[in-house]
């Protein structure tokens, strides 16, 4: 049944868990002894060992009751869906109750429980059973006399069920001191499981041990446990099941500038999302979007209110524009609030797996997710929502979660337990300046996508949240009146700029022209000046040619000898 | 010889029936079921003269009867027959024991036996 070479043969319980912690499940062939408290849920395990082994791995089993009757034991685990009737009548499993009672025994000698061997053996090879459970065997010291003899009996008993070769369950009563009030753990050594059902500050929770497991490595850390309608689940079944699907498909967060800053799409489907930020900061508003938008696609919302009563949540929303009541009417939303300290987390996560099957959401809201730490600590409540987590990733279902952080404490600091199953993480904080309060926001981590890395000033309006670009600027991030003012201040000297700007172009304009119009004029005066000396000269060159005709008819008129004498005259 | 203890029996006893069954189960022909068996003859022999029925069951012929009557401890006397039915368990050599168990002697002696013990 191990993938892996296994050095001793297991036999799985079919427990959720418990096979993993186990490494494969219960010692085959061996008995194991199963302690704990009055109603710690030693039975149950027991009668699912059985049940499952019946059911699942072909392999019937002989349940021995020294303390309840079948019909008893039928009727207490009809509620965990096991039909014990119908297995024992298909010859998959025998319930055999043994009465003992003080009063009705006398001992006149010396005894031996062969009976009991004759039982056991009969009822095994009836349906040739490999599993068997004795619940609880101490009870015989209680209904016999003589502990030495039945002592002495006991051991040959599990040596015995060890020679049959079946897989053996053995409950028993814890004592003060020891495991077992009358020290069964001496004799069943290979595997020792105790289960415990501890008070804690008023909240019971269920855990579960393997005290010893001979020849084989085993998880020895207390596990809680929950018993549903499924019959027991060991809790921390980590990063085991890392084999869910990742969805390409993204959901709109029901704000645009926020599915924006998500690299333009939304969160991822199936992702689980986080939403811490101190108190006040509009964790709830940013759901009541997420929630409104979901169901705005026709999809179904399942929100888990821990602060806060549902038609509170759907008043507060709508002051800021969120209108839930339709989406409530027509179904596609659910409300289940309940105090956290109500029950214990085994419970809370029993009651929501049921919810999440039961009305089969598409995305998930719990909040807030830290009302579970005052109900569990840390670990534990990790355990859980590790689990619920794994559920919801297998089921597809989107996960927002809020969560308070405390004031002052670093923003980062108690998420830390739960940060790493989370896949986008926003941060929503409040920055106090100016005698204001304004909150900002961020996106501290966004798996798979490239996610703005900007602040911006979320405001909480009557339409919802609207996200801003914060100012930065020399005076650092800026917001609410302190940003108005700054923006304010920024567009009187960006207007003192302009208008200085367009007064040098105006003026340059202007020199421009009053240089032109001077070399306009400059040329003007050029010609003229060009155009009377031009004159000047034609007239002087008309004068002189006239001069000399005019001599030259004075020289025909004298019968002058020869035209070259003309320079007798000067 | 059986004369006294007779007498004691009538008393405690008002209404006795005719006939005592009695049932004992064993588990194969062991020392202890022998001795059970020859305590219980000489038990009845000397109380119920002529009065009694002996059945004795080998579980390992009927593994099946010792579901259906109940019996853990080997040997098992069961006092079948008069009602209320008595369980007895051991070897049967404490008589005085077995006498009281078979409400053949008043359970205050009972007490005052075990306190000896």
């Amino acid at each position: 049944m191990n993938p892996e070479k296994p050095l001793l043969p297991k036999s799985p319980t079919g427990i959720q868990g418990l096979d993993e912690i186990t490494g494969g499940g219960l010692p085959t062939g061996r008995p194991t002894l199963v302690c704990g408290d009055a109603g710690c849920g030693k039975t149950l395990l027991a009668m699912e060992f059985l049940v499952r082994g019946a059911t699942r791995f072909n392999e019937p089993g002989v349940f021995m009751a020294f303390e309840e009757t079948g019909a008893e034991l039928a009727q207490n685990v009809a509620s965990l869906g096991f039909d014990l009737d119908a297995l024992i009548a298909a010859g998959r499993l025998v319930v055999d109750y043994v009465y003992i009672e003080r009063s009705e025994i006398e001992e006149t000698g010396e005894f031996d429980l062969e009976g009991l061997f004759v039982r056991l053996g009969y009822a095994i090879d009836s349906i040739g059973a490999r599993r068997v459970v004795l619940d609880t065997v101490e009870t015989l010291f209680a209904g016999l006399p003589n502990p030495l003899i039945l002592r002495a009996e006991l051991r040959r008993l599990f040596r015995w069920l060890k020679d049959r070769g079946v897989t053996a369950i053995i409950t028993g009563e814890r004592g003060a001191g020891s495991l077992t009030r009358q020290g069964l753990e001496e004799y069943v050594s290979d595997c020792v499981i105790v289960l415990d059902h501890r008070v804690k500050d008023l909240i019971s929770t269920r855990r579960l041990r393997v005290v010893k497991y001979r020849g084989s490595t085993h998880g020895t850390n207390e596990y809680p446990f929950v018993i549903d309608s499924d019959g027991i689940a060991v809790l921390p079944i980590t990063s085991l099941g890392l084999g869910h699907s990742a969805s390409t498909e993204r959901v709109s967060s029901g704000i645009p500038r926020l599915d924006a800053m998500l690299a333009g799409a939304g969160f991822y489907r199936g992702s689980s999302i986080l939403v811490s930020g101190t108190a006040g900061t509009g964790k709830t508003s940013l759901a009541g979007h997420f929630a409104a938008a979901a169901c705005g696609r026709g999809e179904r919302v399942l929100f888990f209110a821990f602060e806060e009563s549902p038609s509170q949540i759907v008043r507060n929303l709508g002051s800021v524009g969120i209108d839930l009541a339709p989406w409530v009417a027509k179904g596609l939303l659910r409300f289940l609030a309940a105090r956290p300290t109500v029950a214990g987390l085994e419970l809370h996560l029993t009651t929501m797996h049921k919810a999440i099957l039961e009305f089969r959401p598409h995305i998930v809201i719990i909040d807030p997710l830290n009302s579970f730490i005052s109900a569990g600590n840390e670990i534990e409540v990790k355990a859980m929502l590790l689990r619920l987590l794994d559920f919801l990733k297998m089921s597809q279902i989107t996960g927002f979660f809020t969560k308070l952080t405390a004031g002052g404490s670093a923003l980062e600091h108690t998420d830390a337990a739960i940060s790493s199953l989370i896949d986008s993480w926003l941060v929503l904080l409040a920055i106090e300046s100016g005698g204001e309060r304004n909150r900002a926001f961020s996106i501290l981590k966004s798996r798979g996508m490239a996610h703005s890395n900007q602040t911006r000033e979320f405001l909480l309006t009557a339409q919802g949240v609207e996200l801003r670009d914060v100012y930065v600027g020399p005076g650092g991030v800026l917001t609410g009146s302190a940003r108005l003012t700054q923006e304010a201040q920024d567009a009187a000297a960006q207007l003192a700029r302009r208008h200085e700007i367009a007064h040098g172009q105006r003026e340059l304009e202007h020199r421009r022209a009053t240089l032109e119009a001077q070399i306009a004029s400059l040329r003007n005066e050029f010609a003229i000046q060009e155009a009377d000396t031009l004159a000047a000269v034609e007239r002087h060159q008309a004068r002189e040619a006239q001069l000399d005709q005019e001599r030259a008819d004075m020289a025909a008129s004298r019968k002058a000898d020869a035209p070259g004498t003309d320079g007798g005259q000067s | 010889m059986n004369t006294p203890p007779t007498g004691t029996q009538t008393e405690t006893d008002q209404d006795p029936p005719d006939i005592w069954t009695l049932r004992l189960y064993v588990a194969g022909q062991t020392p202890k079921s022998i001795t059970a068996f020859g305590n219980l003859k000489r038990i009845c022999e000397e109380h119920l003269q002529g009065r009694y029925q002996i059945e004795v069951i080998d579980l390992l012929e009927h593994p099946q009867l010792a579901r259906g009557d109940q019996i853990l401890a080997i040997p098992t006397l069961v006092r079948r027959l008069p009602e209320p039915v008595r369980k007895i368990i051991g070897d049967l050599s404490n008589t005085e024991r077995v006498l009281i168990g078979l409400d053949l002697l008043p359970r205050a002696s009972a007490r005052s036996a075990t306190d000896v013990n």
